[in-house]
């Protein structure tokens, strides 16, 4: 009867004691996340809602936070359509601009214990991996079908067991060991599995453990994990959840797995994903002195208050290039209240930052810091295809906080270790 | 029928632009900007019945279904692919579009060749070679049958409230 995490979850939700990679299961998830493209959700189905209602008022978990404030007249009336939505079927869990990054939300206010399925019309949905949940993106259209039905299938996935020993060196983070592990299995390295890691998680806290399971997605993942541990019951803790709140859900030693991969992460290196794949990945020191004009600090991978303070860290008292914007995004409200608690958004202001709403902002090209032909950005996102900033003709490079931070102040892409060994 | 040939991970950024996600969702809308950054002259020549062959980790990235919308608008009769990324594939079978992963009738395609496709019986031919691929689940297929997800999903609502009723 051994079973993966993945099986024993989707086993729980279909209702059967043992289920097998490849096998089909209907679901009912606890919640399903919608952002910005609920407008075009419920665009969908106007009379089937008039006709039927919502399946379920608490079902839906709708955050805007993809162009907030709003760009331009229609993704102003975008916003306005979801309101109105939210008001008529009296849809319990809204956030409103300026609360937070749909994924930051959805952790943060308690929406995804371990142990529960989560559906969300967002491919980094997959981030809820961090504290123990099955959570995966899905298209619009099946969005618009389970906030009529509250029901899908799932095709019971295949899982991977990543095991990561001994520990991260300093001036290296948990966004290059992702990338690191992209650049090494490829961006369909781990296509319709389950990623489960295992090995010495301890030293990753759950905003490391956030970047991870985001970036799961880029190797094609349907979701990544990580078992609850103490890391896991404190945090959840810290935002009033106890652990008799949840279930816990562990695979067996035993399980089966499609595939065991072992890294070592002691040996690992600063890097970054270079143009135009995420699974591009060099060390730093390949491409290092290549001129930026654009850093970004935030987003859903690396938006979070450690991600701030290591940037707040390195550029303390001093000033970033002249030829240089970088710009920040917390990526929350609480993370941004934070981060002004603790002095981190004024050292950031006074290096020459600039701090944007609290929200997707540049990373998918619509605003907040489109780039122009022939301009290069360092970003601590989490892709860096060809004209995902807005233009064709820029470059992308995917880096951790510390060397994007590095390389705001010197204008170039630069190692962190050298800077922060002073 | 033209055949369009693209290589590996062909992400949804550069088959639908991500700037354009949230102001265009019609596929009168989204047809302009179909492969708009990756081959520029697909949108204006694609007609209906076309295939696209490619390569590895199809459709990757982003979970927008603009691309799966726009080539089931155009008329795109299937892709033939070496894989997908698992939400484009779960996108194509909501919107009924038909999506074939055969490595090896990948690799036969080398252009300018004769390609013939039977959906129903798992068959492709290409250049004389034919390659077969396998029959999706019966719960998939229910759903293509059905025209894609919203026009299944609204017959087992009415199922649901008639019997209520």
């Amino acid at each position: 009867m051994s079973m993966t995490f993945a099986e024993k979850i989707l086993a729980k939700y279909a209702g059967e004691k043992k289920v097998a990679p490849g096998q089909i299961v209907t679901v009912h998830p606890d919640h399903l996340l919608t952002h910005d493209n609920t407008a075009a959700i419920i665009q969908k189905i106007p009379n089937e809602l008039d006709k039927y209602g919502v399946y379920s008022k608490s079902l839906s978990i709708i955050v805007i936070d993809h162009v907030v404030p709003a760009a331009s007249e229609k993704t102003a009336s975008n916003h306005k359509a979801i309101r109105d939505f939210v008001k008529k079927y009296n849809i319990e869990n809204f956030f409103d601009v300026g609360t937070g990054i749909c994924h930051q939300v959805v952790v943060e206010k308690g929406f995804a214990p371990p142990g529960t399925l989560l559906l969300g019309s967002d491919s980094h949905t997959c981030s809820y991996g961090a504290v123990g949940a099955f959570s995966s993106g899905i298209d619009r259209t099946e969005a618009a079908s389970l906030m009529l039905t509250g029901e899908t299938w799932l095709k019971v996935p295949n899982s991977i067991k990543m095991t990561l020993n001994g520990k991260l060196p300093p001036g290296v983070f948990a966004k290059d060991l992702v990338l690191h592990i992209i650049g090494d299995i490829s961006a369909s390295g781990a296509n319709y599995c389950s990623v489960e890691y295992h090995g010495d998680v301890e030293q990753f806290s759950i905003a490391d453990r956030f970047t991870i399971a985001n970036m799961g997605v880029e190797m094609g993942a349907k979701n990544s994990v990580f078992a609850v541990d103490k890391v896991t019951t404190n945090y959840l803790k810290s935002i009033g959840m106890p652990s008799s709140a949840y279930d816990l859900i562990y695979p067996d030693e035993d399980a089966s797995y499609v595939q065991e991969l072992i890294y070592d992460v002691s040996e690992i290196d600063p890097v970054v994903a270079c143009p135009h794949a995420v699974d591009n990945v060099k060390t730093v020191s390949e491409i290092e002195g290549l001129e930026i004009q654009q850093c970004l600090i935030g987003t859903c991978t690396n938006g979070r208050l450690s991600d701030l303070k290591i940037a707040a860290d390195i550029l303390k008292g001093k000033k970033i290039s002249s030829g240089v914007r970088l710009l920040v995004l917390p990526a929350s409200k609480t993370i941004y209240e934070a981060a002004l608690r603790t002095g981190i958004i004024q050292t950031l202001v006074e290096s020459g930052a600039i701090i944007l709403p609290t929200g997707c902002g540049p990373c998918l090209g619509a605003h907040q810091g489109v780039l122009a032909p022939g301009e290069r950005c360092i970003s601590t996102a989490n892709r860096n295809f060809k004209g995902r900033m807005g233009c064709k003709e820029a470059e992308i490079y995917l880096a951790s906080p510390a060397t994007v931070a590095v390389s705001a102040l010197y204008g170039k892409i630069t190692d962190p270790r050298g800077e922060m060994k002073k | 029928m033209k055949v369009w040939k693209y290589k590996d991970d062909i992400n949804t950024d550069m088959l639908f632009p991500g700037k354009y996600t949230y102001t265009c969702s019609t596929a009168e809308e989204i047809k302009p900007h179909l492969l708009e950054d990756l081959d520029s002259s697909f949108s204006e020549n694609v007609s209906k019945g076309d295939l696209i062959f490619a390569g590895k980790n199809f459709g990757c990235g982003s979970s927008r279904e603009q691309p799966v919308v726009g080539l089931k608008a155009v008329g795109i009769r299937a892709v033939v692919a070496e894989s997908f990324a698992r939400i484009f594939y779960r996108a194509a079978i909501n919107q009924g579009l038909v999506l074939i992963e055969c490595p090896d009738a990948v690799r036969a395609y080398s252009g300018d060749v004769d390609v013939e496709l039977d959906v129903d019986n798992g068959k492709i031919v290409v250049d004389g070679k034919v390659f077969s691929f396998p029959k999706l689940p019966d719960e998939i297929i229910a759903i293509r049958n059905a025209g894609g997800l919203l026009p299944y999903t609204r017959s087992k609502l009415k199922e649901k409230y008639k019997s209520y009723s």
